[in-house]
């Protein structure tokens, strides 16, 4: 790729995707923030820096898909909204310790970030459960 | 009763239609709107003559100029296009009743065509994004079915934090289907039980196909002008008591609470300018496009306390002979669900305070509540109507 992947707020995230998941944090309020945005959302400061965010959260809400709907993705398997630790959530799917979508998960259940190669694009923050 | 209803504005739905529903061949979406805005303004004792304010969208690019050129309607005062989803409805209906009462249009009219079913327009891809939106960096790759997935999230959160079951929500599936069958229109007549909608095919967990609405061609017209107008209609004119609107979120991860939609606000807003509370309510249109959706609305619209949506519509509360008679047509599960419901929700509503609802009528309705709610239950407006 010679362009950044991503727009022009959004670059940062996806530059260091594979590596670190990164989120704003507030320069002013300390809030940490999800998707990118150019202000804090919490107290509406303008100064926000990117920060490495622990990888770690938990089940907000999730649904095990029975259809076909990206034809990378053979159903079963479960999307979630994860809560991160630092308090935003992200849509994700579910991965077992191969990295492969399909497991299920509960509610409440612990869990960590992992990377998903992708050809197209960086690498796509997905989550397992916690060991 | 006593009621401390408020006639503000004395602003009316002076006329109702249907477009042809169901699969629809022979017609366009335009010429569909077309018969059915005749035949509203009929009611109203009115003709496209009089039209001078235009609420449409989802019929062509710009909203409402498709429209207008094909009914001839070429010269509007007012002219509105809120893309807020099946909710747009009846926001326009809030939108052209603050429109007339400060006489910036007389005769609104509202409504929508579609023929989803015929031209096989819906997947659960939700479509195509543009690559570089926020949609597509951080929730298209992930595969969530749209919308049944976002809803199905909404439902299982539900569950995990209210003990909401399946039965419950099958149960919002089974009385929009007992009022289906009273309704010679509606798509879905055969006899439903919780057992059987509990046997149907799993889609997205916890929703299954008896928890998802039809997807059909559809749409109606609906007249809102003033009380003086009003009275020269061939039908009795319905009262607009009240109307809200809101919004909360577009991306799933960004809903504040998955149990707690823009109902809440818009709601609020309807009631209160309206004057009246949920216990006032006599025959509700919640917009049915899953069975979660109106658990969810009878929450926010103050019918029953947060989390307890559940326990309500047990034993039958919503259906034929319940306390609370919801989704009178058959609803989006069972009667029609064109894309976008709220335009039918408010034909449906205002059949019901006339008391021209037939083997369905709701017996002394004197107010209506239309509920309409859009994208992933991202938007919601609310309309109080009364006799």
């Amino acid at each position: 790729m010679t362009e950044a992947y991503g727009d022009a707020v959004t670059a940062p995230f996806w530059a260091a995707a594979g590596q670190e998941l990164l989120l704003q944090r507030c320069d002013s309020c300390g809030a940490h923030q999800f998707y990118p945005r150019p202000f804090c959302l919490a107290c509406d400061h303008d100064g926000l820096s990117w920060t490495p965010a622990s990888g770690t959260g938990v089940i907000y809400s999730r649904t095990e898909v029975r259809v076909k709907v990206r034809p990378e993705l053979v159903p079963p398997y479960t999307v979630a909204v994860v809560a991160l630790a630092e308090g935003p959530r992200m849509t994700t799917l579910v991965v077992g310790d191969d990295g492969e979508p399909g497991p299920t998960c509960e509610i409440g259940d612990a869990v960590e970030v992992a990377w998903m190669p992708r050809t197209d694009a960086p690498p796509l923050p997905v989550f397992r459960r916690s060991a | 009763m006593t009621r401390t209803v408020w006639d503000r504005h004395g602003v009316h739905i002076a006329g109702v239609a249907e477009t042809a529903l169901g699969e629809v061949h022979g017609q366009t979406e335009l010429s569909m709107f077309a018969a059915a805005a005749r035949e509203a303004l009929s009611e109203a004792g009115m003709t496209l003559r009089d039209v001078d304010g235009l609420f449409v969208n989802y019929m062509g690019e710009e909203g409402t100029v498709q429209v207008g050129e094909y009914l001839g309607v070429t010269a509007p005062r007012y002219v509105d296009s809120t893309d807020i989803g099946g909710a747009a409805f009846e926001a326009f209906v809030h939108h052209a009743m603050l429109a007339v009462a400060e006489g910036r249009c007389e005769v609104a009219l509202i409504g929508y065509a579609s023929r989803q079913r015929t031209r096989r327009a819906r997947s659960v891809g939700g479509g195509a994004v543009d690559t570089d939106s926020l949609a597509a960096q951080f929730q298209s790759p992930y595969g969530l079915p749209a919308p049944i997935g976002h809803y199905a999230m909404m439902a299982a959160r539900h569950m995990h934090q209210y003990g909401t079951t399946p039965e419950q929500l099958a149960e919002v599936a089974v009385a929009a289907r007992s009022w289906a069958r009273l309704n010679l229109k509606a798509w879905s007549r055969d006899p439903l039980t919780v057992e059987q909608a509990l046997a149907g095919r799993m889609i997205s967990t916890p929703l299954r196909r008896s928890d998802c609405c039809l997807v059909t061609d559809g749409g109606a017209a609906v007249v809102v002008t003033t009380a003086e107008r009003a009275r020269d209609a061939r039908k009795p004119s319905v009262r607009v008591l009240g109307a809200g609107e809101s919004q909360t979120h577009w991306h799933l991860a960004s809903m504040p609470d998955m149990t707690v939609t823009a109902g809440a606000v818009s709601a609020r807003e309807a009631f209160g300018m309206a004057g009246i509370t949920a216990a006032d309510v006599d025959v509700l249109q919640p917009y049915d496009s899953f069975t979660i959706t109106v658990l969810l609305a009878l929450e926010d619209l103050g019918f029953c306390a947060k989390g307890e949506g559940g326990a309500f519509v047990a034993d039958g509360r919503l259906a034929p002979g319940g306390a609370l008679p919801a989704m009178t047509s058959g609803g989006g599960l069972s009667y029609n669900h064109p894309g976008a419901l709220g335009a039918l929700l408010l034909v449906e509503a205002v059949r019901q305070v006339r008391g021209e609802a037939g083997d369905r009528q709701v017996p002394g309705a004197e107010i209506a509540v239309a509920h309409g709610v859009g994208g992933y239950n991202s938007t919601a407006s609310t309309v109080v109507l009364a006799r």
